[in-house]
């Protein structure tokens, strides 16, 4: 379908931005990569009066690492994650999520802030974020403020910013010695949206797992953390009977409602199956 | 009332100027305002890959992408990236294994497997599939565009030793 009309505008500073979206509320939209909001409007599921495009705001762009920390520009796209040196280094995990999410051509336009902004509970980069405990820094006319991973996403394509915010970029703590991450997820075709998915990160001393944090997207309104699973595997070293308990943990963390792709009941079995593909990858990868 | 934008752009090398409403799309904008119909419209929200084109030397979707977006940019469809022999060798493939039944995604999948050439002269055919898996044939079964493929890159490598 074609989109309901709609105005646009296309500012270069984050000031014109917030006036905008000062006049405009709760009728306006911002607009990144489009890969998501595109899609809606196509489908007619919202129709805002004005997208604002935020593309010609060059601050929100490029990737830094400094003093441990790795600033993603809000406007940084899948693609650009991928070729990143720098991301490889320090954020492993979101070099190897990419090629999970979508299609080459929809990668070269869809962008991290986006993604996270758009909140879809399926999305992996989310769940990646919660993985790694990253901050992620707003900004409004007032000023800035930064909120952990963890409380930005609220539920069903609901997150913390308020009306008047603007995501500008994404910081993630610089992966440190013997830490070691994995994705995997298990999707109806290829590029589709998981029907669940599993971001993982964890230090490995020698065999014994510390720290360990389980990220799942596509089994609740939004990516959640499996805390009773990290709490099983913490300070222990990856078996057949820690797996059995892994995934009985999992059964009391996840509750993954029915939905078009699959039962609950089937959306869990899966997360268990992940937890021992993803954790079983991690145990055996080299060094760390 | 939403006034039209104008807007400067580079279409198979033939610089644009137009005037379009903000919400109309590149794919539509290509196809009716510049009657480029070799880029197809399919689902319009981004998965079957008929409407993909080139921006800026980068693979987009055209159903994704508002023609606003495009002020400014350098764009080439499969009628210019067909006219200027880059493909020849995968239109040769495509004809050879019967990659086409109806040819509705076949400009789309040309402009995908040309994306993928481009950096891997010699890919697997896992790594075929993976590069054109956002591209829907409803046709084929697929088989034999990755034949045509892999044959063309085979060619093309023969070709440029």
């Amino acid at each position: 379908m074609k989109p309901a009309p709609f105005d646009y505008a296309k500012p270069h500073s984050a000031e014109e931005v917030f006036a905008l979206l000062e006049r405009y509320g709760d009728d306006a939209h911002l607009l990144a990569g489009g890969q998501s909001l595109l899609a809606g409007l196509n489908m007619r599921l919202s129709a805002p009066a004005i997208l604002i495009d935020i593309t010609g705001l060059e601050p929100l762009r490029g990737i830094v690492n400094s003093n441990g920390v790795l600033r993603i520009g809000a406007l940084t796209t899948y693609a650009q994650v991928k070729a990143s040196a720098e991301v490889a280094r320090a954020a492993p995990l979101l070099s190897e999520v990419i090629p999970w999410i979508a299609h080459p051509a929809i990668r070269n336009r869809g962008t991290v802030g986006g993604s996270l902004s758009h909140a879809d509970p399926a999305a992996e980069m989310p769940a990646c974020m919660l993985a790694l405990e990253a901050q992620v820094e707003i900004a409004a006319k007032g000023g800035r403020r930064k909120v952990a991973a963890a409380n930005f996403f609220r539920g069903l394509f609901e997150t913390d910013l308020k009306p008047g915010e603007m995501l500008t970029a994404i910081e993630v703590p610089a992966i440190r010695a013997h830490y070691r991450s994995n994705f995997s997820e298990f999707a109806r075709r290829r590029g589709d949206f998981a029907m669940s998915g599993l971001a993982a990160h964890a230090r490995f001393d020698g065999e014994v797992l510390h720290d360990v944090r389980l990220a799942y997207c596509g089994v609740d309104t939004r990516p959640v953390r499996a805390r009773t699973a990290e709490q099983v595997l913490e300070g222990r070293t990856l078996g057949r009977e820690v797996l059995a308990e892994v995934k009985a943990a999992l059964a009391q963390d996840l509750h993954p409602p029915d939905d078009l792709q699959a039962t609950g009941e089937m959306k869990l079995h899966l997360s268990q199956v992940l937890a021992e593909r993803v954790l079983t990858a991690m145990a055996r990868a080299e060094g760390g | 009332m939403i006034a039209d934008r104008e807007i400067t752009l580079t279409v198979n090398g033939e610089r644009v100027v137009q005037r379009v409403a903000p919400r109309q799309s590149l794919i539509d904008f290509v196809r009716e305002n510049l009657g480029l119909t070799g880029s197809h419209v399919g689902c319009e929200h981004g998965v079957c890959g008929a409407c993909t084109m080139r921006v800026n030397g980068l693979l987009v979707r055209g159903c994704l992408t508002l023609a606003v977006q495009a002020d400014g940019a350098d764009i080439h469809t499969i009628e210019g990236i067909s006219d200027s022999g880059e493909i020849a060798a995968l239109q040769a493939g495509f004809l050879e294994r019967n990659a086409l039944q109806c040819g509705y995604c076949t400009p789309g999948m040309l402009l995908t497997a040309a994306d993928l050439l481009k950096d891997k002269s010699s890919p697997s055919r896992e790594e075929i599939r993976e590069h054109l898996s956002g591209n829907y044939c409803r046709c084929t079964g697929y088989q034999s565009i990755v034949d045509a493929v892999e044959d063309a890159a085979q060619a093309m490598a023969g070709g440029s030793s």
